[in-house]
This record gives structure tokens, sequence and C-alpha cells, in this order.
């Protein structure tokens, strides 16, 4: 069920009017029936997976919760009897105890995890190996469905786990209110990514209806449909044309510019339309986006785009894996090895590469989606190098400030992403690094001007409705450095906000592209 | 301000519902131009329906027989329900729908539809059924008729099915949003052009020349449906040269028509008793007939209704007479009409 599909609408319009009109004990079971029938609608084996992943998770939860409360209490109730050893002795072997239910769940939902989505990558890469070396046999592969948005319920599972093993979480008790935490479903298929502490409380409270809410979150997902539908899927006709037919040149370029819009339009508007509905029902779902697009470096960019997925990886793997007792080890090593200033960043530098090896591989099982991780980080710490660099720059020539050097930064950090976007759009590395060199080798940029862009499946009218929806998008994002947008429609008298959304409206309606004669398109980020 | 909110909503509500009807009305195809078959369907509901015979079918029958001369020649009052490919499905549905208004002495189908057991494209589907009037059995027909790609709900708010058709609005979009303009005569539609059928190819070999369970399945209903309305069903076979007529697909209907002791007439097989002469009767190379083949094809079949079917001669009825001396005129308009268009000299 595509957000995007008539079920989708239906199944909503349902949803809305039983919600709001059962009474409030009733919610909480009806959200969670509600996000099975929703996920059931994808494959019921599907949901088999889910509730492996919810119910592992719940006990393992219980489970490390129950021996820190045991603990807890064990040493208050020692507190006099047990010297500073003694309690650190105790401590140490419950910290076992709760480490061995947390790496087991770990091992086990991660195990899931790569089986169906890794298992065929490793299996071809196997094949590979053996073919290479000459090997008769080939390992033949797993024919299972990825289950839908199973990484990110995944990580979203894991979180907990960790927030309760650290103590930073309770153990949920109620295993109905952890399934809903798990899989609720407007977040479920592509995020965000939330905490247990954030979306908990929220999702578990009774909810009244209010008109503004619910108005608010009806408007966060028209202009999610009007991203998705209006600028993101009329894109894609483009960019399958330009990457399908291998184009090169001038067309790459063209192709990148385009994908990177259409990523843009199709996952934040995806997000608006999940945070939208869970606004609808009177949820708060964080945000995953901070108006990416306007950031002056990569670094900054990764601070602004998917920010769930980005402070999962520094939460639960970044900072975990940097202070660890090896890791510290490994510093006072390279310290002593490498002199005091390489040798302290060389754990940092360890740590990021593993999360962006980690990024690259939870985007996909494929060797272009590594390669765009390690890109990535390669990026990023060339940029940390070269730091010293732009200091003595910027204090030769006092640029920073001036709003074109600011355009230029913006510009430039774009251009980037689009480069690095290429890894997105091409099957293999070989046809990734083809089309990035052929920008520099084919001499064909002409078709830029020349009307060959006409042909890759956009008329003058959709470049058109393009400029208008890529406008309207830069314009929402200027207006909301200064604060909600929605808030400041809503403080317009009424015949403007009536033209206002009922044209926004208009526009999904009449400017986008779905039904029959358009290829109806999931979500890019459903299928990690 | 309970008072003033209503009517802000209310206004509200008038003006998006009003706006939705006007662009749906504005952006819905309305076949007056170029295809006109996507109209055929709704102008049934404007006749008089007292029918002696029905045709239901594709364009072998909207396009092959001309019921100006079963009236001319027979005084026989008939009616062509047929549209663009259109399946069996759809002929059987537009039957029952047709039902509901009269009960018909006879009824003839052509079975070259019973080639297809499921729809080949959108676009017929929409020429089919959008012109039905809403009621169940409209409802069952899309059901009946909808590919993968298509939602039911695009056929009960087309809007969402045309929305992008505002990039190719014509003048006829604005005119003809709330009136429409006769396209038809009595369902059948006139070409008087000619081209002659050459070089027609043969049919390739199939894998499988059995008609679909699905096919089989709306001809029994059709024929149990005509029996049970005691009503006399004919198949036919128009004198289409392509797409070919197999053999196997003939035995296969000559075995069903007798089983069901059914009339079954192949005017494939009549060409000399016809005087069908594909050098003159065909404007598109042997596919359709024009206005000669149709005429040449009405006198034949409207002998054949008219003595072994029994249909009776309405032409002494004053008000059904005075119904059709205003459709003869049309016909015969719009026949030197076209001979003006394609520069055919004709006498009047």
């Amino acid at each position: 069920m595509f957000f995007t599909s008539y079920e989708f609408f239906g199944f909503l319009t349902v949803l809305f009017l039983v919600y709001y009109l059962l009474p409030k004990r009733c919610q909480q079971p009806l959200l969670l029936a509600a996000s099975y029938v929703f996920y059931a609608a994808a494959g019921l084996s599907g949901l088999l997976y889910i509730l492996a992943t919810t119910v592992t998770v719940y006990f393992a939860g219980l489970r490390i919760g129950d021996n820190l409360k045991r603990q807890s209490a064990y040493l208050k109730a020692r507190k006099a009897e047990l010297d500073k050893e003694q309690k650190r002795a105790y401590k140490e072997s419950q910290m076992h105890v709760r480490r061995r239910w947390l790496v087991g769940c770990l091992l086990l939902n991660l195990a899931i995890l790569a089986v169906v989505k890794y298992a065929n990558f490793f299996i071809a890469n196997v094949n590979s190996i053996l073919s290479a070396f000459g090997g008769g046999g080939e390992l033949s592969f797993l024919s299972l469905a990825l289950p839908l948005g199973i990484s990110f319920y995944t990580f979203q599972s894991i979180g907990y786990l960790i927030d309760v093993y650290r103590g930073t979480a309770p153990a949920e008790k109620n295993l109905m209110r952890f399934a809903l935490f798990v899989s609720f479903f407007p977040q479920l298929i592509q995020g965000p990514i939330s905490r247990y502490g954030d979306l908990s409380e929220t999702l578990c409270q009774p909810h009244a209806f209010t008109s503004r809410q619910f108005c608010f979150g009806l408007q966060r997902m028209l202009w999610g449909y009007f991203k998705k539908l209006v600028v993101a899927d009329r894109v894609l006709a483009a960019v399958s044309t330009i990457t399908g037919d291998q184009m090169t040149g001038g067309y790459v370029l063209a192709g990148m510019v385009l994908y990177t819009l259409e990523l843009y339009a199709d996952f934040t508007g995806g997000i608006d339309i999940a945070i939208g509905v869970a606004e609808a029902l009177g949820i708060t779902v964080q945000e995953n986006f901070h108006r990416p697009y306007f950031s002056k470096s990569l670094k900054e960019y990764w601070r602004r785009w998917h920010i769930s997925m980005c402070s999962w990886f520094r939460d639960y793997l970044f900072y975990p894996l940097s202070t660890s007792k090896p890791m510290q080890r490994f510093t006072r090593f390279a310290r002593k090895r490498f002199g005091e200033k390489v040798g302290r960043r060389m754990p940092v530098y360890i740590a990021t590469f593993v999360v962006w090896f980690a990024t690259g591989v939870w985007h996909g099982a494929n060797w272009n989606f590594i390669v765009w991780g390690l890109c990535n980080f390669a990026v990023l710490m060339i940029s940390e190098e070269l730091e010293p660099l732009y200091s003595r720059f910027h204090q030769r020539f006092a640029v920073g400030g001036q709003s074109w050097y600011k355009f230029f930064r913006v510009g430039r950090t774009f251009l980037l992403i689009c480069v690095l976007n290429l890894f997105d759009c091409y099957p293999t590395l070989s046809g990734t690094f083809g089309a990035f060199a052929s920008i520099f080798t084919a001499g064909n940029w002409s078709v830029l001007w020349d009307g060959s862009l006409l042909s890759i499946g956009l008329s003058a009218l959709d470049y058109g409705i393009l400029a208008i929806g890529t406008a309207v998008m830069l314009g929402v994002s200027l207006v909301q450095r200064s604060g909600g947008v929605r808030e400041k429609i809503a403080a317009k008298p009424y015949p403007v906000r009536f033209v206002l959304w009922y044209g926004l409206f208009l526009a999904v309606l009449l400017a986008g592209a779905y039904g029959v004669g358009y290829d109806a398109s999931q979500f890019i980020y459903n299928q990690f | 301000m309970n008072m003033k909110r209503g009517l802000k909503i209310g206004i509200s509500a008038m003006i998006v519902l009003g706006s939705l009807f006007l662009l749906q009305r504005l952006l819905m195809p309305k076949y007056v131009d170029d295809i006109v078959e996507g109209a055929m369907v709704a102008e049934y509901y404007q006749e008089e329906k007292d029918h002696d015979v029905l045709f239901v079918g594709d364009c072998e029958v909207y396009e092959n027989f001309s019921p100006i001369v079963l009236w001319e020649e027979y005084g026989i009052n008939s009616y062509i329900r047929g549209s663009a490919e259109q399946y069996i499905w759809q002929s059987y549905y537009l039957l029952e729908d047709a039902l509901r208004y009269e009960t018909p002495q006879a009824v003839v189908f052509n079975i070259q539809s019973l080639q297809f057991s499921e729809s080949q494209r959108e676009a017929y589907n929409r020429m089919s059924l959008e012109g039905m009037e809403w009621s169940p059995v409209k409802v069952k027909a899309i059901l009946a008729s909808m590919r993968e790609e298509e939602h039911f709900l695009d056929y009960v708010f087309p809007i969402l099915r045309y929305h992008s058709r505002w990039s190719e609005l014509t003048e006829a979009d604005v005119m003809y949003m709330f009136r429409t303009k006769k396209v038809s005569h009595n369902g059948y539609y006139m070409r008087v052009d000619v081209r002659p059928a050459e070089d027609v190819p043969e049919g390739k070999p199939l894998a499988d020349y059995s008609f679909g369970e699905n096919a089989w399945k709306y001809l029994d209903m059709m024929a149990d449906l005509c029996e049970e309305k005691g009503i006399q069903l004919v198949f036919i076979k128009a004198p289409s040269l392509y797409p070919y007529w197999y053999p196997e697909w003939e035995e296969q209907v000559e075995a069903y028509a007798a089983e069901r002791n059914l009339p079954y007439i192949n005017f494939l097989e009549l060409q000399e008793e016809t005087g069908i002469d594909y050098t003159t009767d065909t404007y598109d190379g042997g596919l359709h007939m024009n206005l000669s083949g149709a005429e040449k094809l009405s006198r034949y079949f409207g002998r054949y209704l008219s003595e072994e079917i029994g249909l009776p001669d309405r032409r002494d009825e004053t008000e059904l007479a005075a119904v059709w001396k205003e459709k003869i005129a049309a016909y015969e308009a719009e026949k030197q009409a076209q001979y003006a268009y394609y520069g055919i000299e004709k006498e009047s």
C-alpha cells in the first residue's frame, strides 16, 4: 500500500474516522492493528519478520531492564555490607548478563537483516571470486522477499534496546505499546528512525481531535504529495532514460542534477506525508530534514539530511566505537607511534570510516552504496585535513561573511552531492565511474541547451512544471528559516489560506504524475 | 460565530465542488473530433428505446451495418451498441444495460471479439465504458474490464484519470463541456472514402486457437440472457478481412451456435451474395466497410432479419417514421459533407 495509492487514502479515511470516534483507550490497539494491516498489505511474510523483531527485542529489553532493577535493588539493600570493590565486581557480573542479552538479541536481528537483505549480495561476491579462481560450483541465490522497511524498524528496535542497556530508556513492559513503537505505520517504510524516548510517549497518549492539529497534518501531507507527485515522479522518467539508455556527457550532468532534485522531493515528500499522517493522529514524529541543500559543506549536509539515520549511526555506532576500550588502547598506541596530532585523530577517522561503511551497507546490498559511503568518508576526511588551510585562507581573505561566498559554498556542496548521488543512479561501479568520466570526455555539453533534453522523457511543459515546483520548494525553504510555514499561513485571513491550500491541492491534482500513463513509483527510500 | 463559520465552510465547499466539477467536465475527452468512437455508447440514451434489433460488438458492427438502410428498405428499427475493440464482456453488459430500457426482438452479436479473454488496452475500456449511464450494470462492466493498472475510482471520478489533459485541451473541449454532438447514425459510424483491400496479410499461426475461458463465459451469459428475455440471438462474423479470422475459430463458433441452436452467419463466406467488392467497399484496406459496403451488407442482412427472424416492417408507424425521416436527413447530409471532404463525386 503505497502512500500514493488510492487504497492508502481509503485506509487513512477509515482510520481517522474510527480513531477519533472510538473511546480514547481504543486508540493504541487501533493504531497497532492499522499498522499491521498496512504492513500486511505488502505481503503476509513480511509481518512474520516484524513480529519476530518486536518479540525478541521486547523480551531482551525486559530482561535487561529487570536485571538493571535487580542490580539497583541488590546494591541498595546491601549498601552497607559491600565494599567498593565488591560493588564493582557485582556490577560487572550483572553487566555481563545484560551484555549477553543485548549482543544475543542484536546478533539475531542483524542476522535476520543480513540474511534477507545481504545474503544474495554475499553469494554473488562469493560466486565472482570462485569464478575468478576457476572454481566450478556456483552457490545458488536465495529467493527471499525483502520485508518492507526492515532496515528502518530493525534500527529503531536496536536503538531502543541499546538505550535500555545504557539505562537511558526504561524497558517497556507493555508488549502492545512496544509493538506499536516498532510498527507505527507512517514511519515504518522510510523513517524517520525514531528514538523510543521521543516517540513512545506521544504515541501512547490519548489524543482528542483538534481541528487545528488535524488540518496541520493534512496540510503537511498535501505538501509531501506535491513534492512527490509534481516534482519527484515527473523527474523519474528523465533520470530513468538517462541511466537506462546509458547516455553520456552532458546528459549525465543533467541527470545527476535532476536525480538530486528527485531524491530530495521524493524522500522529503515521503517524510512530510509520514509526519503529516502522524500529526493528524495527534502524534509528533521528529523531523528528518533541515533544508539540507542549503548546506555549505558536506559535513553540514549530513547534519541536515536524513537526520534520524545520521544521529542513529552517531549515537549507536560512532560514539560506542570511538570510546570503546580497544579504541582507547589503539589511541594510546597511535599517539606514541605517530605523534600526538595524528594519533589523536586516528580513532575518530577509523570510527568515521566504519560509520560510513555501515551507512553504505545500510542503504543497500550493492558495492555502489558501499563505495558511495566511502566516498563520503573520503570527502569529509579530506575537508577535515584541509581545515587549517581553509582557516589560513579566511584569515588572509575576509570573504566568509559575504553573500556571494555563501552562495558559492552552497552551490559547491550541492554539486558535490549531485556527484555522490551518481552512485545511486547506476547499478554498477563501472557504470557509475564511466558515466562520471563521460562528463569530461564525451564533449557533448551542448545537449544542455540545444533542445536534446526534450527527448529524455520530459517535455518543455514538464520542465516548466519542474521549474515552478522547484521554485515553490525553494521559496518554502526560505520562508521556513524564520519559522513554520503552516503557522504563518494560518495567521493569514481565511480567503488567503483557502486560495493557498486549495491551489496546492489543485496543483497536485492537475500536475501530479500519477495514474494511468505514468509509472506508479514507490518512494526511493522504501527499498532501503 | 458558528453561523459565520458554517457559512465559510459552505461557501468553500461549494467553490471546491463546483470547480472540481467544471474541471472534470473540461478535462474529459469529448470524442467529437478524430476519434469519435468514445462518444457512441452515450448516444444510445438520447434515443427512443423501442428497437426491433440491437447490434452489439466492436468496429465490425458499428462500421459495417447501416440502420438507415435497414429502416429505409425493410422498416426495421435498429440500433448499434458498439465501440472500438469492444470486448465481449462489454458487449454483454451494454446489452444488459439496454435491456433495462427495452426488449428487442433480436440481438446481433459479432463474434470477432471472442479472440480476447481480457482487456487489451485501457483506452478501449474508457471508450466503451465512460458513456454508459451509472447503474449496477456499469459497475459490473467496469469491474469486468479493468486492467491491472486501472482503478475503479478513476471511472467514478474521471478527473483522476484525465488530470493531465489540460496540456492538450482544444476549443472542442470548451465547446462541448456541457453538450455533445451526434457522431453516429443509430450507432453507425460513416466513412465514404475508399481504400481497396490489397495485400491483406495472412494470419500468423497461433500456439492455441481456443477461445479463452472468460470469452466463453460471457458468450454463455449473453445466450442465456437472450433466452431468458425471449430474444433471438444471432451471431455474425462481419466481412472484415483483417484481423484474420482463423478456420479453427470458425469451427468453435459453428459448434457453439449449433449446440445452442442459434443462427450464425459468416459474411466472409458470402461475398457474392452480399455483393461486397473489396476494391470499392472498404475505406481502410479491408478492415472496415465504407458506406457503400455497409449499405450492401445491410441490404442483405435486412432481408435475412425480415424474412428469417421475422422482424416487422414499421414504416407505417407515423411517429417512428417521422423520427427516421430526421435521421435520414442527417445521414444524407453527412454523406454529402463527407463526399465533399474526400473529393468524391456522387449523385445526390
